[in-house]
């Protein structure tokens, strides 16, 4: 194990490098760039030894990820915002043909106006496309996750793609000191990739035929909901397996933080659990009894370890970076569903940070207390408030 | 006793659903002949998405990966890549897309894959129209057709506009080959298919694909038409290797386009001025094709 300097980008370059996929297919974008440049680089040094294929759109990377790995190699891709948007017919593609693709995502917020800083509406508007999704909340995790990711992935039970979250600069071109595992460890934990079917003229197989109603389309997606599920129990499995060999232990779905005896619980996802963790400390100092969880997999989503949360407390406060237009965002209506019929504890959806706007401590601060009035009074006040609007005093 | 030329296995077995009389299934058999069982295909959103079949049935003896609509030149990247990866150069990669899933919306991934050099076959399978989806106008429908999103009416409408010219579009790709053929000269497009084979780098075929359906044209011409096409030189015959252009069949006896129009339904409306404007274009075109065949030739 190495210890080096490294940003987001760079983690995921390496996480990238050290699972030793055979095929890379990537098109730039602010701010994902970085992540394939430190690629190439490490290509045109021979320290990795992937076929690089530069094309001409993520479209096209996402399409040819898939036909590489439908040809029977680990593949691996990287993107962000607009380039993850316009893939979104193929993410449906590589989760439906089974393909455990692994890919980075950098959040960004979608235009217009045009803004390459961070927010979760790229990623969240691909939750239905049948992808593991998971939110990293620091440059260690965004490695590590891609290494887990392909060994989950890669079971013949599961069979599905990952996309690894991270929020665009905060963390993608913010450097700090990463754990870089030796390689022979990692090729230890993750072994020879072994695809669970291929493109072979020796055996010939068509992938993706017509297919008529009484075909069995419907039990191919229920065995990919199965999947999903069972995803889960991979999850923990893994995290766990991961820990033991690397030393390094990861919650599984959710991470909790001083969550045991609060009267208000702020759910979270990626880097927001950073700031907020501190925010809890100085809370706890004032003798304000606040706990974090952090959402790590938002697919597939840890319902029933919400369930378990609220049992712990009066309140959850669910922060969001993006927005659904219509309702409440995605985290606070995923969290709200898997409480219905198991907690009747008020739930509030705090909307904030959208385009890239700090979410500071003294935000979030004013934040537990807003959450801690309303677990006091029993009832939420506004069911779903945006945090932070320019003119608005109230969080200012 | 005349020597068959054509391969005798046969790498599409019977109970397709094409249409009856599709050029564009008699195309596939002959460009497997050509390549042999060392093949791996990729097909997109087109007719051929159907002919092969509905599952677990399939009318291929090799693999195949259907994918996207637009993203044929993308797929052949990727297998060609995984199998280099795993050394498996000997396999031959080939896109087999349509004209609306190669001149229009897969045309980006296309220049993309060609550009990038890599070892791949794309076939166009060229029925001049969006056939699977019935019959709407592709940029590879010919001047003065109808189909079902240029239909005739009160005010006239048709398709007008120049047919898009995708096998130029690949020369000034620089690629090492470019050719077109149709299926009513077999021996024509077997051998522009092996010479390709021998050919490291991008090579695109385009082959003119009669479709009674959408042609309206009674099945028992599909060839005819097929042959007609080039006797009339309104899809010459030519390849361009490295640059170097060659015209493979030139038409003996050339005949007038409207021979070759009236066999079809599709140009039913043409009036004689009408068609002595498309007689023109064909006969720029060709002499267009006459220099740059002796213009590369002299270099």
């Amino acid at each position: 194990m190495v210890r080096m300097i490294l940003t987001g980008n760079e983690s995921a370059a390496w996480g990238a490098r050290l699972s030793k996929p055979k095929v890379v297919a990537a098109y730039p974008i602010t701010p994902q760039t970085s992540i394939i440049e430190t690629i190439a680089e490490f290509i045109a040094n021979g320290e990795m030894g992937a076929r690089y294929i530069r094309v001409e759109s993520e479209h096209s990377a996402m399409a040819a990820c898939i036909a590489a790995q439908n040809t029977g190699v680990r593949t691996f891709t990287a993107t962000s915002a607009h380039g993850l948007t316009l893939m979104h017919e193929l993410l449906i593609w590589a989760s439906g043909a089974r393909l455990p693709i692994v890919m980075s995502v950098v959040n960004r917020a979608m235009a217009p106006p045009w803004s390459v800083w961070t927010d979760q509406l790229d990623s969240m508007a691909q939750r239905d496309t049948g992808w593991i999704q998971i939110y990293s909340e620091n440059n260690q995790e965004v490695l590590d996750s891609i290494i887990m990711s392909y060994k989950i992935g890669e079971k013949h039970h599961i069979l599905l793609p990952t996309m690894i979250m991270e929020d665009a600069f905060i963390l993608s071109h913010t450097a700090e000191a990463v754990e870089v595992p030796e390689q022979k460890l990692v090729d230890e934990f993750l072994g020879e990739y072994e695809p669970a079917f291929k493109l072979d003229p020796e055996d010939p197989g068509g992938f993706g035929s017509l297919i008529m109603p009484e075909g069995p389309y419907m039990e191919f997606r229920y065995k990919m909901a199965l999947a999903m599920d069972e995803a889960r129990n991979e999850i923990r499995k893994v995290s766990q397996e991961f820990g033991e060999l690397f030393g390094r232990h990861y919650p599984g779905l959710l991470e909790e933080y001083r969550t045991d005896d609060a009267d208000a619980i702020m759910v979270v996802l990626a880097t927001i659990g950073s700031t907020a963790k501190d925010v809890v400390d100085i809370m706890r100092e004032k003798g304000k009894k606040v706990g974090l969880a952090r959402v790590r997999y938002f697919r597939p989503f840890p319902y029933e370890e919400m369930r378990e949360l609220a049992k712990k407390t009066d309140m959850l406060g669910v922060v969001d970076r993006s927005h659904t237009f219509g309702y409440g965002a995605n985290l606070y209506t995923e969290t709200k569903g898997a409480l219905y019929g198991h907690s009747s504890i008020p739930v509030k959806n705090y909307v904030m940070g959208l385009g890239g706007r700090d979410i500071t401590p003294s935000v979030l601060e004013k934040v537990f207390d807003d959450m801690l009035k309303i677990a006091k009074e029993g009832q939420v006040d506004r069911e779903i408030e945006w945090v932070g609007l320019k003119g608005d005093e109230r969080w200012s | 006793m005349r020597k068959l030329t054509i391969p005798e296995e046969e790498y599409m077995l019977p109970g397709h659903t094409a249409c009856l009389g599709c050029g564009a299934a008699i195309a596939m058999r002959y460009v497997l002949k050509a390549l042999g069982k060392n093949t791996i295909i990729s097909i997109p959103a087109c007719c051929w998405a159907v002919i092969p079949g509905v599952y677990p049935r399939r009318t291929l003896k090799i693999p195949l990966l259907y994918t996207a609509f637009e993203v044929t030149g993308a797929a052949i990247s990727g297998i060609r890549e995984a199998l280099n990866a795993m050394g498996k150069e000997d396999v031959n990669v080939v896109g087999f897309a349509g004209d609306g899933g190669t001149a229009d919306i897969g045309i980006q991934a296309l220049s993309g894959a060609v550009e990038r050099g890599h070892n791949v076959f794309y076939i166009m399978y060229d029925n001049e129209a969006y056939m699977n989806t019935g019959i709407q106008r592709s940029g590879s429908t010919p001047m003065g057709a109808w189909t079902t999103t240029t239909p005739g009416g009160k005010k006239r409408m048709y398709k007008w506009e120049p047919k898009k010219d995708v096998a130029e579009i690949m020369v000034a790709h620089h690629i090492p080959y470019v050719a077109t053929a149709t299926i009513g000269y077999p021996e024509d497009l077997i051998a522009k298919i092996k010479r390709a084979k021998e050919i490291n780098g991008p090579k695109f075929i385009q082959i003119l694909s009669p479709c009674p359906t959408g042609w309206r044209h009674s099945p028992d011409k599909t060839v005819e038409i097929s042959r007609l096409a080039v006797q009339t030189n309104i899809f010459p015959l030519y390849e361009v290797v490295n640059g170097t252009y060659r015209i493979t069949v030139k038409p003996k006896n050339l005949k007038p386009i409207k021979e070759y129009l009236r066999l079809q339904g599709r140009f039913r409306h043409l009036t004689d001025e009408e068609i002595e404007m498309i007689q023109k274009h064909v006969d720029e075109r060709w002499k267009e094709l006459l220099k740059k065949e002796r213009c590369s030739n002299e270099k």
